[in-house]
């Protein structure tokens, strides 16, 4: 029966852990974020894309800016502007406080192409001179088939611009951290809660007991090391630290970021 | 020292209990409430963003068109009637107040259409460098006023949902009795488009 607060506590976790699982549902079949060029169309030479990777992944280690080129087979029926918006946003392009992120999207099979910017540049990578971008360097080439030639010129407008901003030019790092599982850190008061209840409930079962004295002791021994530190010591902190840095340093994924719709959209 | 130990077991019930209702529900309603109307405040910002081009886009036109005098009138009639329907967060349940907000903001939809179309008259304006930036400017944020509504309408949704649907039902009916659902936006055919501005 003293387990009974214990028990409840750990329901109480359990029904978090299953509210916290809400789904997200997106109205399209997106093609997984393989890289920072995702050729599903494969409309692109294996010589361009790996100069276009190059030239992503130096503006990314440079501005922390992340551009991804995407081709795709179809737009499944929708109109680009909305396909663009809902991959960029299961892709999460850009770090999740910066927003940081622009996706190129190319449909060939539709003759439409866009650039669709996140939120946090959209004051550097307006709709004008994504327009521009489209209408000046990509589309002339689109026309003329030449793909691969169109997405690298495309490519190295959108950089230009970009760069052109240059309190953005420095590598900043600090921000990407606060990736660290937010389920976590949404558990950690009830986790605590938790480890409290259950130290109360073991001071009280002391003070019931009939050989008192030794059980407090007993008690104390239980309550005395939770702020001393020697907690912190064990295996599952440094776990911690090493689940943070993975992910993005080996596969190439999204950083969190989201667009609300800016760019601009061109069609050949 | 038993009296003792039944009212820190009776305050760990109280505390238990207050678990309980913030792990699943009794936060919900509040939490998806706010990002309902934050998403409409969105909306209301990218509205305001288009009415901030017109003028702009107005003086431009009015340089090569000045002889269409009746469609730019009408642009910023509309223009100015829209900017004066707002519809306030704590306004959101009243399905009527956000008609007439959709109603002023369509019929600005529908005169700038007419604009846009006139323009097609006028290649000089046509290829004006500051027409162009304000025409990809103006497509833009229609766009962003299209995301910003489909953005509202799933928290609308989402939020609406939750007041009706276990467990969330019981915090609304017991806690929350104030909560109303709100309203979404009841678009007809072709008003969520905007208007065509290509070339």
């Amino acid at each position: 029966m003293g387990n009974a607060p214990l028990r409840a506590a750990g329901t109480a976790i359990t029904i978090i852990v299953f509210c916290a699982l809400a789904t997200f549902a997106f109205a399209f079949d997106f093609p997984p974020l393989t890289g920072r060029v995702v050729d599903q169309a494969n409309v692109m030479t294996p010589q361009s894309r790996a100069n276009v990777e190059a030239k992503l992944k130096d503006l990314e280690d440079k501005s922390s800016i992340q551009l991804v080129v995407a081709t795709v087979k179809s737009l499944q029926g929708g109109d680009i502007e909305t396909f663009a918006n809902e991959l960029f946003r299961f892709w999460k392009l850009g770090e999740a406080k910066k927003n940081n992120g622009v996706l190129f999207l190319i449909a060939p099979a539709e003759h439409k192409v866009r650039i669709e910017v996140g939120y946090g540049l959209e004051g550097t990578l307006t709709d004008a001179l994504s327009s521009v971008i489209i209408q000046s360097a990509v589309l002339p080439r689109f026309k003329a088939n030449d793909f691969s030639g169109g997405i690298e010129r495309g490519v190295d407008g959108i950089i230009s611009v970009l760069s052109g901003d240059t309190t953005d030019w420095q590598r900043k790092i600090a921000v990407r951290q606060d990736d660290t599982g937010s389920l976590i850190s949404a558990l950690l008061p009830f986790v605590f809660f938790g480890v409290f209840i259950f130290v109360f409930f073991q001071m009280i079962r002391a003070e019931r007991s009939p050989s008192g004295r030794y059980v407090r002791r007993n008690g104390r021994m239980v309550f005395v090391p939770f702020p001393g530190g020697g907690w912190g010591g064990g295996s599952s902190s440094s776990g911690w630290g090493g689940s943070s840095g993975g992910g993005f340093d080996g596969g190439f994924s999204g950083g969190g970021g989201s667009s609300g719709g800016g760019g601009a959209s061109g069609s050949w | 020292m038993k009296a003792i130990a039944t009212r820190v077991r009776a305050v760990l019930a109280v505390i238990g209990i207050g678990l309980a209702l913030s792990a699943c529900g009794y936060n919900t309603i509040p939490t998806l409430q706010e990002q309902a109307k934050a998403r409409w405040s969105d909306v209301q910002n990218q509205y305001q963003r288009r009415a901030d081009l017109i003028p702009n886009l107005v003086a431009t036109v009015q340089g090569y068109a000045a002889q269409e005098k009746s469609v730019l009138t009408a642009v910023v009639e509309a223009r100015a009637k829209a900017t004066q329907v707002k519809v306030s967060v704590d306004d959101l349940t009243d399905p009527a107040k956000l008609k007439a907000f959709q109603d002023a903001q369509n019929q600005l939809s529908g005169a700038l259409g007419r604009l846009l179309a006139v323009t097609e008259n006028y290649p000089d304006l046509k290829s004006n460098a500051n027409f162009l930036a304000l025409q990809s400017q103006l497509e833009g944020t229609e766009n962003r006023i299209a995301v910003a509504r489909r953005d509202y309408i799933e928290a609308v949704r989402v939020y609406n949902t939750s007041l009706r649907t276990f467990p969330t039902v019981i915090w609304a009916k017991f806690f929350f009795t104030d909560a109303k659902p709100m309203a979404e936006f009841t678009a007809n055919e072709g008003a969520e488009k905007p208007p065509a501005v290509k070339f």
